[in-house]
């Protein structure tokens, strides 16, 4: 047994996906691909204010009712920037490193975070509580889409 | 018809980062039947299995039906668990309430992970929401540095600070046979080693591991009968938050905080760094050896770097944490917080050997799960 070759079969599958995004989603969306607004969804319990919007408030579990006008600019909360390759599962392709990729409490009263990235890959520029900016994409390539109508935030 | 519950037997198989000598189900039996062998039963003695990892590592989504073979599960009540990180834990505390429930009285728990066989942060990834999520989520990894990075700013904690959980894990796995990564290091080589996901080095993070762990658990009516000297759970909390990653609360850590709550509360723990005598913790990445004991209230928050430098953690300290040297030193995802577990019920029954915390007979293990959600369970040397 122990001169025996050790085999291994190798794969790369590729399996297609077509994810409904459901009416919430697509109504807050829509409104990042058509106007270039973010749009928070408020709980009439607690009054948080979700990005992206969600069928219910997780704690109270009430439907939020209302949809509130966020700004573009936000207070960067947390970050890494990420710097060894992997695949990405979404489109079979290394992701380019590094990368910065933060949380960001949007202006205006947001409760939750938006994930995005961020254009600094400086650790000594970076810091929790920064001031940061949506970069939109022109509003003709836009296709709603949040990893692709919004470029990344920038520091201001 | 409720019972209580004791752990009777523990197994694991040799931890490597690759084992091409086996395949999943082979790489699960090894553990099962050193389990078996532990606990001086047959499989005819097993009357319920319960099995979990991620699927999306091996890619075979029923892994209870086709790892039946190794598991000893034929015809048997098989059922499979997965939460992410916590699978280990999620399967063990399944076992727990299977038995306790007074419906089986013994049930063999498996947990297993072949992370060699994919791009494991690839397959991560696929935990997250794929609208809104994915596209910026970059793994496990990254998903801790974001934590990180607010503690560190929050308390002036430093990179340094963090190394020394390493340093303190890498020694501890010396007197652990079945690791991973045995091999001491110094905080140098920590902060030396390549920048991975600022600020988390290669050194700060747990290793990916191919391996297995089986731990059979008996509800009171027959453990006293099977084992000389089971291992008695006392309770299990477990705190799922949220699933989007921009929900989670990065300055402390609630389901941490509440699973503690509630589990200290129920067996009247007043004083965990007095009242513990050993933690098992589910500790990804070196900071969390720092922050989560602030969370657990072990100390005050900012405290936990001083409490780390002074020893009080280490083996010989007050409360040694990690004495099999912990996910840093080995980190086979499935079977991760089902280890914690077995180890905390080998340092209950004196069975530990080189890495025996000498007179425990309280012992907490902790699982860490994606979005930031805890699993624990805490065991006694003798029944609650």
């Amino acid at each position: 047994m122990s001169n025996i070759e050790l085999l291994s079969f190798q794969e790369t599958l590729e399996i297609p996906y077509n994810w409904s995004v459901g009416y919430l989603g697509s109504k807050f969306l829509a409104a990042i691909r058509d106007e270039g607004i973010f749009y928070g969804h408020k709980c009439p319990s607690c009054e948080s204010i979700y990005i992206p919007p969600r069928v219910v408030c997780g704690p109270c579990f009430v439907q939020p009712d209302e949809w509130v006008r966020l700004e573009d600019t936000g207070t960067l909360v947390a970050y890494s920037i990420v710097n060894y390759p992997f695949i990405d599962p979404n489109t079979g392709e290394r992701r380019p490193v590094p990368y910065t990729y933060g949380y960001i409490k949007l202006d205006g009263g947001a409760t939750s975070k938006l994930g995005h990235f961020i254009n600094e890959v400086n650790p000594e520029k970076l810091s929790p509580g920064l001031k940061v900016q949506a970069v939109f994409r022109d509003k003709s390539e836009r296709t709603g889409s949040l990893q692709h109508d919004v470029i990344h935030f920038k520091i201001i | 018809m409720a019972q209580r519950v004791g752990v009777i037997g523990f197994g694991q198989t040799y931890h490597k980062s690759r084992r091409e000598d086996v395949n999943g189900v082979e790489l699960i039996n090894e553990a099962v039947q050193a389990a078996l062998e532990d606990s001086g039963l047959g499989i005819d003695d097993v009357d319920a299995i319960i099995i979990g990892n991620m699927d999306h590592f091996e890619s075979v989504n029923y892994v209870d039906t086709w790892s039946v073979d190794g598991t000893g599960g034929f015809m048997k009540p098989v059922m499979k668990l997965t939460t992410g990180g916590t699978t280990g834990s999620t399967i063990g505390i399944g076992g727990y309430f299977t038995a306790a429930s007074g419906l089986f009285d013994v049930v063999a728990v498996v947990g297993w992970e072949k992370n060699s066989e994919s791009d494991t942060t690839g397959a991560i990834i696929t935990c997250s929401d794929p609208v809104f999520d994915r596209f910026s989520f970059a793994g496990a990894l990254p998903g801790l540095a974001v934590e990180a990075s607010v503690y560190m700013k929050k308390y002036g904690v430093t990179e340094k600070d963090a190394a020394r959980v390493a340093v303190r894990d890498r020694r501890h796995a010396m007197n652990n046979p079945y690791a991973q990564l045995r091999k001491e290091i110094t905080e140098e080589e920590v902060l030396e080693s390549p920048m991975l996901s600022y600020p988390v080095k290669l050194l700060d993070i747990c290793p990916r591991t191919d391996g297995a762990a089986c731990v059979i658990f008996a509800g009171e009516r027959k453990a006293k009968k099977l084992s000389p000297n089971p291992a008695w759970v006392w309770a299990s909390s477990i705190r799922h938050s949220y699933s989007y990653f921009e929900d989670i609360e990065y300055d402390t850590m609630p389901t941490l905080e509440a699973a503690c709550r509630e589990l200290f509360s129920n067996v009247g723990i007043k004083e965990p760094l007095k009242e513990l005598d050993v933690v098992e913790l589910y500790q990804p990445y070196t900071f969390a050896g720092l922050k989560w004991i602030e969370s657990m209230g072990i100390c005050k928050p900012g405290e936990a770097p001083q409490l780390v430098w002074d020893g009080v953690t280490d083996m010989g300290g007050e409360l040694p944490f990690n004495p099999s040297g912990g996910v840093l030193a080995t980190n086979c995802i499935g079977a991760t917080g089902l280890l914690r577990i077995g180890e905390a019920a080998l340092q209950l029954q004196g069975r530990a050997g080189d890495r025996q915390v000498e007179g425990a007979e309280v012992a907490l293990a902790t699982g860490f799960g994606g979005a930031f959600w805890t699993d624990m369970m805490l065991l006694g040397k003798n029944p609650w």
